[in-house]
């Protein structure tokens, strides 16, 4: 099995962390932002295996399932502070949550 | 024995103590035992220790108990220690025992306040501060002393704190008296810096070898001390205190008076009477003050019509006599006067506390009347101390001790004639005022129904100053009247012997016949306009003239209308314009560029997610882009 040049692999990872981010800051629904954000965790979860395999070690793998257990554990919190939002603004617009201002 | 000198003060601290902790949950009954006898005690040991000091006097007639080092810093090392020689032990016996009798009187005086602890806590406070004073061996202990003296002065004068008249009146005895220690607390500076010592007789002593006679420092030192005896004793220019300081209860004003407090003055300057010597222009300056200050408070007590008001001024008036006889050196007479007017002076007030507890607190001389027949034991005793007071020749104390300063003005090689007429007016007026007082709330008609009669806890203590009032005197007789002198040979254990002036045409005797005249045109003058003549003194003071004269003295020569617009108006100005301190600009313009950067920063506080989401960004970008490229 040919290996994948690492400097197209962490490209790759470095592309879809500026799409997750753009779509954090373009996005206003709450969900959607939420899924931005799985995409910029495992763009970082992608950079470590590809610098993983580079080297021939497991690390990057093993830093991943770290990464994913962390992302559940995110979203299953950030999904019940949706659902919280959503009862009490009827909304999901992240903007139209902004009592917090100074 | 006289190794329990140190007790004196010990009692009263620890009555003190004991009231002002418990004070409030002590049953009623209890308080006078602690109040009362703390003092008694006092009085008993000072008497232990005057027996032991005549029957087997100390070498060098003085004694110093010292209890321990109170400072030590840098060679100045005051001591606790208490000097005990004739001059203090006098005062001693005088403060205890007329303290002592005026607590009594206290105990039944005060038995319906509400403060009846606390004031028996103030009392007991101002007689050990008073110990303090007297029987400190340095002039940092005197000043202690001297320092709560003033503290429950104040605390006293404004018992009665409910009333704010009263706050003021007690406010204004410690400012005035504070502009007084101000001077005496740099002439302090000035001794300690120039002579390495506030040992009082090792002062003296230095100051003797040291500082020539007539030379500027002892002038300059004994000008500050004079200072703050002028604000302690009420004297010229700073005696509009004491008047306003009638708003205490009627024992507070006998202490004040008689034992405590006002004859500080007195003693300072007898104390340190070598640096007088020393400062002649000073001297003098010390007798011209207590020759004006007593002619100028017999003025103004002829007009007052409040009955503490006129023994007020009296006070004013007799202190300005011993501050006479200090100015001309005779030290003996200045103290024998201050013995016999402790006696009389406080029972004049003991007496003045039973009249007005008796007609609903009536101040007013001229709403009371015809006392006699309905008090006659307040009657006898008041008549008593007011002959002594005015002097009443050959029967009275005060005509004794009165007559000595005179003569000795006249005689002394520091008196004038000047200063002796002003002495024999001052008869003439004491005489005055004082039958004034008598013959109007004693003589005529009832005016005001007698409530209330006290009992014997204050009636005993003013049968027993009665009796001193009279007796006192005869412990120092002119030379043509028995020609006794227990009292100065005492003294002079202490204080030197006055230097006799050139003679200057008039005896002993000559003096005394003219104080005699004195008094009795004063006398005279008492019985025509305010028994004989009523509408004499309603014609008299008729004319506009005499109406202004009687506002201006009554008004007490207009002193605090004076200091009202000189001092008290000035200030109270720049306080109001200088609200906003200039300095507080800094501070507040410190808060104001916070503020700003506040108003600034807040701003990006949005509250929008997003934002925040992208400024990490940007600052994450920022931050590597500075971490790789720069």
């Amino acid at each position: 099995m040919a290996s994948v040049p690492m400097h197209q692999g962490l490209l790759l990872a470095g592309i879809l962390f500026a799409l997750g981010l753009t779509g954090l800051l373009v996005r206003r629904n709450v969900i959607f932002m939420l899924m931005s954000l799985e995409v910029m965790l495992n763009a970082a979860g992608l950079a470590f295996v590809v610098a993983g395999s580079r080297w021939g070690q497991a690390d990057g793998q093993i830093v991943f399932l770290f990464i994913l257990s962390m992302a559940a554990a995110e979203v299953s919190v950030g999904l019940a502070l949706v659902l919280q939002i959503y009862r009490r603004f009827k909304t999901l617009d992240a903007d139209a949550v902004s009592e917090m201002r100074g | 024995m006289l190794h329990l000198l140190w007790l004196i003060p010990a009692f009263p601290i620890a009555s003190f103590l004991v009231l002002a902790i418990f004070g409030r949950r002590l049953p009623r009954k209890a308080v006078p035992v602690f109040g009362v006898g703390s003092i008694a005690l006092s009085a008993v040991v000072a008497f232990l220790v005057a027996i032991s000091f005549f029957t087997s006097p100390p070498p060098g007639n003085h004694f110093t108990q010292v209890l321990w080092t109170w400072i030590d810093v840098g060679g100045f090392q005051p001591q606790i220690s208490f000097y005990l020689d004739a001059l203090s032990l006098l005062m001693i016996l005088v403060v205890t025992f007329v303290g002592f009798l005026i607590h009594l009187y206290s105990a039944e005086f005060m038995l319906e306040d509400e403060g009846y602890s606390r004031f028996f806590a103030y009392m007991n406070l101002f007689v050990a501060s008073m110990c303090t004073l007297l029987l400190g061996s340095n002039l940092l202990l005197l000043f202690l002393g001297w320092e709560g003296v003033g503290l429950c002065s104040y605390l006293l004068i404004g018992f009665w704190y409910r009333d704010p008249v009263n706050g003021l009146a007690a406010r204004k005895a410690f400012i005035v008296t504070r502009v007084g220690d101000t001077a005496m607390t740099l002439g302090l500076f000035l001794l300690f810096d120039k002579l390495g010592t506030l040992q009082i007789q090792e002062l003296m002593h230095r100051a003797l070898v040291q500082w020539p006679v007539g030379s500027t420092l002892p002038v300059v030192a004994a000008l500050l001390l004079l200072g703050g005896a002028v604000g302690k004793s009420a004297q010229l220019p700073l005696q509009t205190w004491l008047p306003d300081a009638m708003a205490g209860p009627t024992p507070t004003s006998a202490l004040i008076h008689a034992a405590t407090m006002v004859t500080a003055g007195v003693y300072l300057i007898a104390r340190t009477h070598v640096l007088f010597s020393l400062a002649p222009s000073a001297q003098m300056a010390v007798a011209i003050v207590g020759a004006v200050t007593l002619l100028m408070a017999g003025f103004s007590a002829v007009t007052q019509t409040d009955i503490k008001r006129i023994l007020a001024y009296s006070t004013i008036s007799q202190i300005g006599y011993m501050f006479l006889a200090l100015g001309v050196g005779a030290w003996s007479a200045a103290m024998f006067h201050f013995m016999t007017h402790a006696f009389f002076k406080a029972l004049l007030f003991l007496g003045a506390g039973v009249i007005i507890e008796s007609l609903h607190h009536e101040h007013n001389i001229f709403k009371m009347g015809g006392l006699r027949k309905e008090m006659p034991v307040a009657f006898w005793t008041f008549l008593a101390a007011g002959c002594s007071l005015a002097g009443v020749p050959l029967i009275t104390a005060g005509f004794y001790s009165k007559g000595l300063i005179i003569w000795d003005t006249w005689s002394s090689a520091r008196g004038s004639g000047l200063l002796w007429l002003a002495a024999v007016i001052g008869v003439f007026l004491t005489a005055l005022y004082t039958f004034r007082l008598i013959f109007v709330v004693f003589f005529g008609e009832a005016k005001t129904k007698v409530s209330k009669r006290p009992g014997p806890a204050m009636m005993v203590p003013c049968v027993i100053l009665a009796v001193l009032a009279v007796v006192a005197g005869f412990v120092e007789t002119p030379a043509f009247l028995g020609n006794i002198h227990v009292f100065t040979d005492f003294l002079h254990k202490a204080l030197p012997v006055i230097t006799e002036g050139p003679a200057r045409g008039m005896t002993e005797f000559g003096s005394e016949s003219l104080v005699t005249l004195a008094f009795l045109l004063g006398l005279y003058f008492a019985y025509l306009f305010y028994v004989q003549k009523r509408e004499y003194a309603e014609t008299l003071t008729a004319p506009a003239i005499s109406k202004a004269l009687q506002r201006f003295w009554y008004s007490d020569w207009g002193m605090d209308w004076l200091y009202e617009r000189v001092f008290v108006r000035p200030i109270l100005w720049i306080a109001r314009v200088d609200k906003s301190d200039f300095v507080d600009y800094i501070y507040t313009g410190i808060a104001l560029v916070t503020e700003l950067f506040y108003h600034g920063v807040r701003k990006t506080e949005t509250g929008r997610m997003r934002w925040y989401a992208a400024g990490i960004a940007a600052g994450s970008i920022i931050f590597l882009a500075i971490v790789l490229f720069l």
